[in-house]
């Protein structure tokens, strides 16, 4: 009697069983959870601790809530149409607006939830968590111009430029780049076509960028650097002290940027799996690698080993490596880590020096050149004779293959070049815009009071 | 009366406050100061950006002495006040011409 109970009951499950192949992992939607929740410690507090130890201790505060409010910002923006604009189907350069206000990621009436798709055939995930992880995305690469701007814009032009910037560049490239139809569309030759077609242009090229590169860190860096040419130097730089107020603050935002990004790189793996794990291992030694770079160049030619310098160097290895992450070996990593921290280096200091501008925290010095070294370098290391794991050629087999070091080289500088010509025009004009919506500075005498009492109408410090 | 005001390294206030007790000083007053003289400053480098700080931290303390320890006292500052290396600091007495004790309106000696 009960052996036949369970018999009946044996096959009563097996059409679920072998539905529920194609249902989220839940191990791996554990992750993806856990990574977004890591991606946003970054951010909040990770990069406003890094930033906000770095200006004069009369503007602390203004740097904290630009960061803390711009992501927020970002954040609304993303669940409202930043999402549908980025990751939905339309053509080459932006997607469309099925997904707006998340429409139809979930179905209240029958209770399921949409799947969006991973790497791997019939893994798909919640696109909610999806949503979720690359909100975080979309916050933190915002708030990252942001270091180039302060203790001297206002507030109301920082929300305004996040916003237009957002909508025209970062929205329009996260889709250039990274918008594709997913593994389950690649079912023959004739779907295969028909996918790659709906890709977004970035990715037809063949760029790689495992988790931002281009879409986070050359984009916002050149950002930046525009927007430190069109707002203008800090009254007082090079004759006044703009010493850090908080270099151990700094400390501590770097470290948490660190931690943090094993969210940002292992997560964007999509999946609990190998691909998670070389990525944190590549973040990991890169990151260190790098911090030994910084410092050891900065005795050789400074003479003294600074906690900004090893704290620099950390951020450089971690913007270096997100494009390579899943996309390189170990031997890659190590060599991304140490060009990362020479060149950063250089960045801040003779690169700086030749571009005359108040990039006042050195977002172009770290984000941008590092992003760059690392998109670059991502090519070459992709490369199986160079310890890579290569490319998946044809996704119908799942085969994988490499192009040459020179033709992925040319493909990811084309990539970069492109990237920088975009987000370049689309800040000069946000920029334009805000000068004649808001201003861009605030007066004079409130820059000179310092933006926490003038802006915020508090301070950090008891003075 | 003399006024000795002794500009010394930060470090060195205790040992100073310490000898000047032994020699029956009744009180100084402290204040934290900046400066320059032949110790040059320091240079900051925070990445790409260089700051000369030109004014060195010291400590000046200030002391009203009777003529007759006046030497005394320019002698226990020279002793413990001295590391032989550069930015030790310097002593520079005045005449004092009057001193006045405000709780009892005692003068001069008297009010020291």
């Amino acid at each position: 009697m009960n052996n036949t109970i369970v018999s009946l009951l044996a096959l009563l499950l097996i059409p679920s069983a072998a539905w529920a192949a194609d249902a989220p992992d839940k191990g791996d939607t554990a992750w993806m959870l856990m990574s977004t929740a890591l991606v946003l410690l970054m951010a909040v507090p990770g990069l406003a601790l890094f930033y906000g130890g770095l200006v004069r201790g009369k503007n602390v505060l203004s740097v904290l809530m630009q960061v803390f409010v711009g992501f927020s910002l970002l954040t609304v923006l993303w669940f409202a149409f930043g999402y549908s604009l980025a990751f939905t189907s339309g053509n080459a350069f932006v997607g469309g607006l099925d997904r707006l206000f998340l429409d139809g990621v979930f179905d209240n009436a029958s209770g399921t939830f949409a799947l969006g798709a991973t790497f791997s055939k019939s893994t798909p995930m919640y696109e909610l968590v999806f949503v979720a992880f690359q909100a975080t995305f979309a916050g933190i690469t915002g708030c990252l111009i942001l270091g180039s701007l302060v203790e001297r814009v206002r507030f109301p032009a920082v929300m305004l430029f996040l916003c237009l910037w957002f909508t025209f560049a970062y929205c329009p490239i996260a889709h250039m780049v990274w918008f594709w139809a997913g593994p389950d569309a690649y079912t023959s030759a004739e779907a295969a076509q028909a996918a790659n077609a709906s890709a977004g242009l970035l990715w037809q090229w063949g760029a790689l960028d495992f988790a931002g590169g281009t879409v986070v860190h050359i984009n916002a860096g050149v950002a930046g650097l525009v927007g430190a040419y069109v707002l203008g130097k800090r009254i007082g730089l090079g004759r006044e002290s703009m010493a850090p107020h908080n270099l151990t603050m700094t400390m501590i935002g770097a470290s948490l940027l660190w931690f943090g990004w094993f969210g940002f790189n292992a997560g964007s793996a999509l999946e609990a799996g190998g691909v998670a794990a070389l990525a944190f291992a590549n973040t990991f030694l890169a990151t260190a690698a790098a911090v030994l770079a910084w410092t050891f160049i900065e005795q050789a030619l400074k003479g003294k080993p600074s906690m900004l310098g090893a704290a620099s160097g950390a951020v450089a290895g971690l913007v270096a490596i997100t494009p390579a992450a899943g996309n390189v070996g170990i031997l890659g990593a190590f060599v991304i880590g140490i060009v990362a921290g020479l060149v950063c280096f250089w960045g801040v200091t003779g690169l700086k020096r030749l571009l005359k501008a108040d990039d006042s925290l050195d977002v172009f010095g770290i984000h941008a050149v590092g992003g760059i070294a690392g998109a670059l370098l991502t090519g070459v290391f992709n490369a199986p004779a160079l310890g890579g794991p290569g490319i998946v050629t044809d996704w119908v087999t799942v085969t994988v293959g490499y192009p040459g070091v020179w033709q992925q080289l040319l493909i990811q500088a084309k990539a970069v070049g492109f990237v920088i010509a975009w987000t370049t025009l689309v800040s000069l004009a946000a920029f334009g815009l805000v000068r004649l919506v808001t201003g861009l500075r605030v007066n004079e005498e409130d820059e000179r009071e310092g933006l926490d009492i003038s802006t915020h109408g508090e301070r950090a410090l008891e003075a | 009366m003399k006024l000795v005001s002794a500009i010394i390294k930060p470090f060195k206030l205790d040992d100073v406050r310490e000898a000047l007790g032994e020699l029956g000083i009744q009180g100084m007053t402290v204040s934290d100061v900046k400066g320059f003289g032949r110790q040059r400053g320091h240079t900051e480098i925070y990445r790409g950006a260089e700051y000369a700080v030109e004014f060195v931290p010291k400590v000046r303390i200030e002391i009203a002495v009777p003529d007759s320890l006046h030497d005394r006292v320019i002698e226990t500052i020279l002793q413990t006040a001295r590391t032989d290396k550069i930015g030790d600091g310097k002593i520079f007495v005045s005449e004092l011409v009057r001193v006045i004790r405000i709780r009892t309106g005692e003068v001069d000696e008297a009010a020291l």
